[in-house]
């Protein structure tokens, strides 16, 4: 079942929102309302759910409509209109006591402009949620100090926020969502505040975390680059409305209108100028001095990959194993390799993307990247390269 | 006719005021009293407390609340030299009820001023309501205060500080409302979203957020306190202002010298240790 489902939500600006609300159910954008009813149009209309442990990334241009999405997921603004379900119970139902609750266990909320209490200690404001909770200070104590273990701030507790840096006030106030455990994480352009480098570790950061700790995790961005990093899914706000939810490989590949398009037209293509930028990490390779089929075999079922590089002494590189060819070989009780490694195409450091490109278009395989010792030093797989050019040769 | 008479006619304003004061003494007479007689049980016990033990011990612990709250080796010589100068001066006295008089109108100030800031905050209409009252208080001369708080209250020391309070309550509702009103939207948005009731809202959230500005309230209340002191001594409150006026009738130079010294040395070092923001 999903986590968050929600259905019809729509939130008006303005003293009188019932007008409005018609012609937003009706279909109307939300300039027309504006000029119609003079009513501004937060939300229109928007429809999705959020699955368990999912990042469901929010994004789209300033005044979308992002901040007012995420805020009616707390009813930290009011819907006018539409339900928002957390694990089945409508939460636009509840009266103000059982809100509190709500507020209090189920969700971690983290600002733009980190919403850190200047009079409070970083320790002090890692408990607030728990303080607030009326959790004794023993508990809240060993909590916070674990959260901002996690952040990497262990040492910083007696410091106030003005003390720090961006990122460390940011990772403060990551800690304060962490500390009382919320089963779901909104995060209004966290890291939007933080210049690219600090950003980037903040992300990988959070990605680290993400994979420890089983949460959900609403973001909001307006940066593609931080989208297509964190996100499980996307989906891109236009006036209110959400034109289109998907996997990264569906938004870059597959844009369902012009606004979208033009969005993906925006996809920094300087940010990785050759292989060498675009490549990473092999999760497994295959050491044929010592692997045999059932080796190569537990690799890929351990790393849920279909294909696996085979590397010689010194990571020399030699070529592909399909998980197909490695099991007949476990069938058949072989335990050679060599007779099933196939060759790809490879690439070197220096080359470009548009090169990169017209190698990994046809390839059902990661690139691998080979240095002039025909050593593998990484691989690339297609969703970076796709993302990185243009949205003429993308859609 | 009638447009003649208006202009040619006085309005009985004066004996409109003067029934309305009847009115209110001969309904609320009691509680007046009982108003009266609790600040002046407020002002024995505060000299009471301050005329605890020699002049010396007191300037001995005011010098080490100077040195607590601005670590200045300077001011906290000058505290000390400036009470020994008043001491000598035979000026003790007076200088121990002004000081117990201030504290006095500055508690009564801040204890009904901050509430009443939180309440302006909360409330589009008392806001609106208060703000004419507000300017109107601040902007009237203060010896105009003196006429109804002589009136309900007699001479002494009570209506000295009655009207010290009208004058010097509107920085700390003013500050308070001001510093609510200009917390982060985040940081409130922070307390809701992690749950807060909305008592939690204001004491764990708004209230310290604020402080600065209450702070600043604070001191400009105290400050405007100091500068009624000598206005006060006019319908009976003791204290400096007392040998001063009393100066001023006889034309006792030296006397009023002495007097209004003290009056200065009181203001610069309340001025020096609560007059500006604190760091
Ligand atoms: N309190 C409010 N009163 C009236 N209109 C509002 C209010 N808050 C937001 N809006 C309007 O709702 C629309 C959506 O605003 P929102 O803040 O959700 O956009 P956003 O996508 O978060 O933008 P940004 O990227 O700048 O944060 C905008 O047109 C904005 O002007
Ligand atoms: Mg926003």
């Amino acid at each position: 079942m999903a986590k968050i489902e929600v259905e019809g939500l729509s939130k008006i600006f303005g003293p009188n929102p019932e007008k409005a609300l018609d012609l937003v159910e009706e279909g109307h954008a939300k300039d027309e309302v504006l000029e119609k009813t003079g009513q501004t149009v937060g939300v229109n209309n928007v429809d999705f759910d959020v699955d368990e442990q999912e990042i469901f990334v929010i994004m789209g241009l300033s005044g979308s409509g992002k901040s007012t999405l995420l805020r009616c997921l707390n009813r930290l603004i009011e819907p006018t209109e539409g339900t928002v379900k957390v694990d089945g119970v409508d939460i636009t139902d509840l009266d103000s006591e059982k809100l509190r609750k709500f507020r209090r266990e189920e969700f971690g909320m983290v600002f733009q402009n980190f919403g850190l209490f200047p009079h409070k200690t970083v320790l002090e404001n890692t408990e607030f949620g728990l303080e607030i909770q009326g959790v004794d200070e023993e508990t809240r104590k060993a909590a916070a100090e674990d959260a901002l273990a996690k952040v990497g701030l262990d040492g910083w507790e007696q410091k106030h926020p003005d003390e720090l840096s961006g990122g460390m006030q940011q990772r403060v106030g990551l800690a304060r969502a962490l500390a009382v455990d919320p089963e779901v994480l909104l995060m209004d352009e966290p890291f939007s505040a933080l210049d690219p480098l600090i950003k980037r570790e903040m992300q990988d950061n959070l990605l680290d975390l993400y994979d420890e700790m089983n949460k959900t995790i609403i973001f909001i961005t307006h940066d593609l680059d931080e989208a297509l990093k964190l996100g499980d899914r996307i989906a891109i706000m236009k006036d209110g409305e959400i034109v289109q939810v998907g996997t990264h490989e569906d938004i870059l590949t597959d844009a369902e209108n012009d606004y979208v398009r033009d969005f993906v037209k925006d996809v920094n293509r300087s940010r990785l100028l050759n292989a060498k930028d675009a490549m990473i990490k092999p999760r497994a390779m295959v050491y044929s001095e010592q692997d045999g089929p059932r080796a190569a075999m537990h690799k890929m079922r351990h790393e849920e990959i279909s294909s696996i590089f085979v590397v010689g002494k010194h990571r020399q590189y030699q070529g592909i194993v399909k998980m197909e060819d490695v099991l007949e070989l476990v069938n058949k009780g072989k335990d050679d390799l060599s007779e099933v490694v196939k060759e790809v195409p490879t690439a070197s450091p220096q080359e470009d993307m548009d090169e990169l490109f017209s190698k990994i278009a046809n390839l059902d395989c990661p690139l691998p990247v080979v240095n002039d010792n025909n050593k593998l030093i990484g691989i690339i797989v297609k969703s970076s390269v796709l993302s990185n050019l243009s949205s003429e040769e993308v859609v | 006719m009638a447009i003649i008479d208006f202009l040619t006619q006085k309005i009985p304003l004066g004996n409109a005021v003067e029934w309305l004061v009847n009115i209110i003494i001969s309904n609320f007479g009691g509680v007046l009293d009982s108003f009266s007689a609790f600040i002046k049980t407020l002002m024995d016990g505060l000299i009471g407390i301050l005329s605890f033990g020699h002049p010396l011990l007191f300037i001995g612990v005011f010098a080490l609340i100077a040195w607590l709250i601005r670590k200045d080796i300077k001011l906290t010589i000058g505290t000390v030299l400036g009470f020994l100068l008043v001491l000598n001066l035979e000026m003790w006295d007076p200088l121990i009820a002004t000081l117990a008089s201030i504290m006095t109108s500055v508690l009564i100030s801040l204890v009904i001023g901050i509430p009443m800031g939180v309440l302006k905050s909360r409330s589009k209409i008392i806001d609106i309501i208060t703000r004419p009252i507000l300017d109107f208080m601040q902007t009237i001369p203060p010896f105009v205060y003196l006429i109804p708080a002589l009136m309900f209250f007699g001479l002494g020391t009570v209506p000295g500080i009655v009207a010290t309070v009208v004058f010097a309550i509107a920085p700390p509702i003013r500050l308070t409302y001001l510093g609510l009103e200009q917390v982060d939207e985040e940081l409130k948005e922070a307390g809701r979203a992690f749950g807060s009731t909305p008592f939690q809202m204001l004491f764990k959230v708004e209230l310290p957020a604020a402080m600065p500005s209450i702070m600043m309230g604070i001191n400009q209340c105290i400050m405007l306190s100091l500068s009624m002191v000598v206005i006060a001594a006019m319908i009976g409150a003791g204290g400096l202002g007392k040998p001063v006026l009393r100066s001023l009738s006889t034309v006792d130079i030296g006397l009023g010298f002495e007097a209004g010294l003290g009056v200065v040395i009181l203001a610069i070092t309340l001025d020096r240790l609560f007059g500006r923001e604190t760091n």
